[in-house]
């Protein structure tokens, strides 16, 4: 996925301007940057639901990128389990076998609204990794989760990403080292 | 004493007891059967009638009425929802109609009603048309509010179109779809015995209401009313019931 001199405004007022970055061959990025910088308006950029105002987005044939929203947009009718199931490719390891990894096997027969908010977070993740998409675009995704966790799900991710090239949103900078992230990016 | 007085049945039990003695005390202030039946003597003539034929077959056409017009309701209703919701020029084009149905007098209708369609007919086609209004506006909400953001996340974890129907669209909708079918059932059955009433089909709840009305029968005019509101509770019981094995997460 590659990113060349993008421009994006909102109601006229820019908020990406001639950003570029080229994410490919496993590269794992940070993107920095306090509120209204534009973080997630690049994560939308990058997943197809804005396009730019000028710019490219370029995608190669055949690459899916894989997304864990700033929200947990789970549905809320399906079970821990089936959420990250609907998602699941072939060749993903199973889904309660990732939500084991996210120390959630308990909770996999259980509705979204049954779990904590770091729960969730959680199956957002493994929904992520079960769709095994190349890059993996992270936003805030340690959001609720205390900081013996997110070292933990940090390792389950760079597990499971694989090869996969790493695009992390965040306002810490500890979460771009948990990653391993080679760049940082600041907005 | 705690655990009884908590207990549901036990607090519905008591306040369909105490609206007996309200109407009891009340019956025997008037002190008339042909003004006010005591509940014993309208229980009497609802048994009474439950003796004869003529009595199930006025319930089982009216059910039969009542029932197809609330169907066909749910699913005209339905079908235009989809097709407003889907499309602005359709919602345009078709809304004033769903204005008008929703505005206008229900005895109009069953008037204007009558000069096309048959007695029998009538109660059936004035129930499915006070139904589609509502089915079409719940569902139509039930579309038009289901979450952006799963639609956006459907959309880049490659949902195809059914899938996302059935996944993200069918759920959200479905709690819409259960309200339009127990207010609908509600008006189904007080616009079809109105209907009845006034169309005097040969057999029906709503002519046999009318009838005990005319001959000043008070007691079975009271027991007719009482069947179509046991009727009219159980079907709601029943579609509810079954709405409910759609949707467990309700």
């Amino acid at each position: 996925m590659e990113l060349k001199n993008v421009y994006f405004s909102y109601e006229n007022e820019p908020v990406i301007n001639g950003f570029s970055l080229k994410l490919e061959g496993g590269r794992r990025v940070a993107v920095m940057g306090g509120s209204g910088k534009g973080k997630t308006t690049l994560l939308r950029l990058m997943l197809g639901l804005i396009a730019p105002d000028s710019g490219e987005v370029i995608i190669d044939a055949g690459e899916r990128p894989s997304v864990v929203f700033q929200e947990d947009r789970l549905l809320s009718w399906f079970t821990a389990e089936r959420n990250v199931e609907e998602v699941r490719r072939e060749g993903s390891p199973e889904a309660r076998e990732l939500l084991r990894d996210m120390e959630l096997e308990e909770a996999a027969n259980k509705l979204p609204k049954e779990l904590s908010g770091g729960m969730q977070r959680r199956v957002a993740i493994a929904r992520a990794l079960a769709f095994r998409g190349d890059p993996l675009l992270l936003d805030e995704p340690f959001k609720g989760l205390d900081p013996d966790l997110r070292e933990r799900v940090a390792g389950v991710i760079l597990k499971r990403a694989g090869n996969a090239s790493i695009l992390l949103i965040t306002h810490d900078e500890r979460e771009a080292e948990l990653l391993r992230c080679e760049e940082l990016i600041r907005l | 004493m705690k655990r009884l007085l908590k207990s549901r049945i036990f607090r519905k039990t008591a306040v369909f007891a105490c609206w007996m003695l309200a109407w009891q005390a009340a019956a025997w202030a008037v002190g008339s059967d042909l003004l006010l039946p005591s509940p014993f003597v309208t229980a009497r003539a609802l048994v009474s009638l439950c003796g004869t034929g003529a009595f199930w077959l006025s319930c089982a056409l009216t059910l039969l009425r009542v029932f197809t017009g609330f169907i066909l309701g749910i699913l005209a209703g339905s079908a235009l929802g989809v097709l407003t919701a889907a499309s602005p020029i359709a919602e345009e084009l078709l809304s004033p109609i769903r204005s008008i149905v929703k505005a206008a007098p229900i005895t109009s209708f069953i008037i204007l009603v009558l000069l096309y369609l048959s007695s029998a007919l009538t109660p059936m086609f004035i129930a499915f048309l006070m139904v589609m209004p509502i089915a079409w506006t719940n569902v139509a909400a039930g579309i038009l509010s289901t979450d952006k953001q799963l639609l956006e996340m459907a959309r880049v974890f490659g949902f195809s179109r059914a899938k996302t129907l059935k996944t993200v669209y069918a759920p959200s909708v479905l709690p819409h779809f259960v309200s339009a079918c127990t207010a609908g059932l509600g008006f189904a059955w007080k616009s079809g015995v109105t209907a009845e009433v006034i169309a005097h089909p040969a057999f029906g709840m709503g002519k046999a209401i009318y009838e005990s009305k005319l001959y000043l029968e008070t007691p079975e005019l009271f027991a007719w009313t009482a069947a179509v509101i046991i009727m009219s509770f159980a079907l709601e019981k029943l579609i509810t019931a079954l709405l409910g094995r759609l949707a467990p997460w309700n």
